[in-house]
Parts: structure tokens; sequence; C-alpha cells
């Protein structure tokens, strides 16, 4: 049972994915990536949430009366995912009007809660903190990756750089209008889990 | 997990959990109500000197350079209702008056249209408003002693959201001489495209009203050309059909009889 840090803070970005392996939290996946600005606080607050989630949650684990264990760790998790939604409207007002509902939407996120039940009910808080911390990673690279293609294809920019200039804006690229609505971000995840289960067979599931 | 859990521990441990949870939240929402209020008013005061012209979207401003540029700007409270009208009766446009004892600076339309005591019901209208308020702020930028634009708040229903922005207009009250959406949730790359800079030009100079004084600019499909070939349209977002018409609704409602009509009306005919 007992693993090294440092697996557990590796497995979640490739072999042990949140999204791409576990498929989990696709919704915020394909609801914050059509800029990459707003997919990177999104990773953030997940990864912190995430983080401090577990790490709480596995500070008092042998206390939690286990009939109401779910009820308890969605509260610790709603009261963090509230406070970081009150941390970025007081920072960076423009991201959190454009991420909306989106952060309040943490609390559904399942990476965050199945982290809290399947790890750190059983695990001490800091192999839980390092959990939260890589699994939240994982999530952030893999909304970063489908930000990026999103943003380039749908909009010609790169983190609000033009990359390829746009005829609306006097350039020549017309940009792609799937990729800046929902089904999109559903061919993008599509084609990495693609592209990394072909690169790393054993990441397919047994039939 | 080996302890005996009865039930006067597990309610115990929930309202302990609940409380430090609580105290946590109420502090991290007190300690940053203030930056975030600062954040809103900043946000929307950039968006007035936006449509007036006076900054530029991607210009990053510091709330100091915001409050100076607004020194310019005088808001006044224009009556859009009146607050003593019976409930239930027929609706009736306002009377435009300047309320030169409401201090305009304090008045939040935004606000004031979820709020039954500040508004009034609006019958089904194409622009999808269902509240007005009873006090409506125009501001008036001020060129020495003359008032040299106006700029109105309009909101109204897009395809997913409600549309909040700003139109600039000149002394004339037809001629528009710049718009802002601040606040709406359009999809991003097509309706989204409502903030789009080089889309929001394409307004300038066109006119709001025909001679008769009726509202009729649109947002049409197609392209439009030039203002002298078509001085009441502006070209479309392709793509969004449906957050266009949301936009040439909400316009019209805004400038029309039951928006800030009479105000404009009295404006151009007593100068003030």
């Amino acid at each position: 049972m007992s693993l090294k840090l440092k697996d557990i803070f590796l497995d979640p970005l490739i072999k042990n994915n949140p999204i791409s392996v576990q498929v989990l939290g696709i919704c915020s996946a394909l609801a914050v990536t059509t800029r990459m600005s707003t997919a990177l606080v999104m990773s953030i607050a997940l990864t912190l949430v995430t983080a401090l989630s577990s790490f709480t949650i596995s500070l008092i684990r042998n206390h939690i009366p286990s009939s109401v264990r779910i009820i308890v760790q969605l509260t610790i998790i709603a009261s963090l995912v509230i406070i970081a939604d009150q941390i970025l409207k007081a920072t960076v007002y423009d991201l959190s009007k454009q991420l909306s509902v989106f952060v309040g939407l943490i609390i559904t996120n399942c990476i965050v809660m199945g982290r809290a039940e399947a790890f750190a009910m059983q695990r001490g808080p800091v192999e839980s903190l390092v959990d939260g911390i890589s699994n939240g990673l994982g999530y952030s690279m893999f909304l970063m990756s489908v930000a990026f293609i999103r943003e380039l294809l749908g909009s010609g920019q790169v983190f609000g750089t033009t990359v390829l200039p746009t005829v609306n804006n006097g350039g020549w690229y017309v940009p792609n209008g799937l990729m800046v609505l929902a089904p999109g971000a559903f061919f993008a995840i599509g084609f990495i889990i693609w592209g990394l289960r072909t690169w790393k067979p054993e990441l397919k599931e047994q039939d | 997990m080996s302890r005996k859990q009865g039930a006067a521990y597990t309610l115990g441990f929930s309202a302990l959990v609940c409380l430090v949870c609580s105290v946590f939240v109420s502090f991290s929402n007190v300690s940053l109500k203030e930056r975030q209020e600062l954040n809103r008013q900043v946000d929307k005061q950039k968006n007035v000197l936006v449509a007036a012209g006076l900054a530029t979207s991607d210009e990053k401003l510091s709330s100091e350079e915001i409050v100076a540029r607004f020194q310019s700007i005088v808001p006044v409270a224009v009556a859009l209702r009146d607050p003593n009208q019976p409930k239930g009766e027929e609706r009736k446009p306002g009377s435009g008056a300047v309320l030169s004892d409401v201090d305009a600076t304090a008045v939040d339309m935004v606000a004031a249209m979820q709020d039954e005591n500040a508004s009034l019901r609006e019958p089904a209208n194409k622009a999808g408003i269902l509240r007005v308020p009873y006090v409506g702020v125009v501001y008036q930028v001020m060129e020495g002693d003359r008032v040299a634009r106006l700029v109105l708040p309009i909101s109204g229903k897009g395809l997913w959201s409600t549309m909040y922005g700003f139109m600039a207009i000149a002394a004339d009250t037809t001629t528009i001489k710049g718009v802002s959406f601040y606040d709406h949730g359009e999809t991003a790359g097509l309706g989204g495209e409502i903030e789009n800079p080089s889309w929001t030009a394409r307004w300038h100079d066109r006119r709001l009203f025909d001679d008769a004084w009726q509202p009729i600019f649109a947002v049409r499909k197609g392209a439009t050309g030039s203002v002298a070939e078509d001085p009441h349209g502006v070209d479309g977002l392709s793509g969004a059909t449906l957050t266009s018409n949301g936009v040439t609704e909400s316009v019209r409602f805004w400038v029309g009889e039951y928006g800030y009509g009479p105000y404009l009306k009295a404006f151009r005919e007593g100068g003030r």
C-alpha cells in the first residue's frame, strides 16, 4: 500500500491522467477552454482546491463519521471553492467574469470529490497534498493543451496574442468556428486521447 | 474509523465542520468585498470611457487614470418610470426629466432591474427586458460648458444571456459615436464578437433615428457598406444572428419611447 511520493506525484500526470485516462472533469474542460487565459486561471483554481481539500480531509479523516463523510467532504470543498471564487473576483476581475459560473462548478468536478474519497480518506496529509497537486496538474496540462488547440484554430491566437491574423481583423486566416463551440472541445479531447493511447498503448482499457 | 460513532458525535462533528468552514468563507467574503466592489466600479467606468471614445478597450488603465479621465464626465439621473404609478396599470413612458435631487453616481441600474422596489415590470418586449428601473443614468461627456456626447447604458437579451453595454451618441441624439459591451454570456468567437473593437468601430456615425424620430437602427445580415450607403445599419456578426437581433432590439428599446426617448427628445429640443 505504501506508494512512494514520487509515484504519487508522477502517476496522475500521464499514466493516470484524470481527464485523458479516467475521463473525469470533462464538463469544465469543455466550458473554459476557448481561451488559454481562462483555462490557466481555472487550472490554478482547481489545483489549489484539490490540493487543499485533499490535505484538509486527510487531516481529519480519522474523525469523520463514515455516515456523513461525503457531506463533510463537500462542505470543505465548497468552502474552498467559494474562497477561490472570491479571491479571483478581487484580483483578476476580467478573467473571473469570463469564468463566471465555472469556478463555482469546481464543487461538482468529479476530480476533487474523487481524490478526496478515493485517496485522502485513506492516506496521510502529506501524501494527500501531493496527490491533490499532481491531479490538479494533470488536469491543468490537459486543459491547457485543449485550450491551445481551440484558441489557435478558433481565434488564431495564443494567450490573446495573435498568431494567425484572422480575416475579421484584416488578416488571411479564416477561423474555425467549430473550435470556439463546445463540440470543438469534444473533437480536441478525442484527438488528444487518441494520440496519447497510440503513444502509450498500456493506457487502453481492457475490453 | 474504528471509533464508536453515535448520532450525537455525528451531529456535533458536522456542526463543527460547518462552523469552521463558515468562518473561513465569511472572512474571505468580508475582507475581499471592498476590492471586488472597486473592481466592478472600475470595470463599469472603463466601459463608459471606451464608449465615449476616451479609452480603448485593450488599454490597461489603473483606477487613478480612470478616475482622472472621468473628470469630464457628468452622470445625471433620469426618470424612466413614475415610481408613484399604481401597480397593474398599463405602462407609461417616463417623463425623461433630469432628477437633480438624485445622486447619479449612486444609481445602479443593473441592481435596480432586479429589485421590485426600484423598478417596474415591463410587458413582453423584443429586447427581453423584464423590468425597467425608475431611475436611469446618462453620462454627459462635457467639452468645456457644452455637452459633447451622451453615454447611455443599454441592455437586453442576446442568444444566451443578458448583454450589458454603453452607447455614446453625439449631441444631436442620433449619431452613434461608440459602443461597448461589458458583460454578456454570448458564445465566444461568434456572439461574443460584440466585444470586438473592429466590429464596434463600424457603429461610428451611423444614425439611430429616421426623420420622424423613430428608432430604426439595426444590425443587419450581410455587409452594409459605408455610412453614406446605409446610415442606419451595421454589418451583422456571422454565425450570431440571434445575438445581432438582440443587439438591434436592445438599442431600439433604450433609445425608444419607453427607454431614454423622452429624455433625448427634451435634450435635443431644450439643449439640456
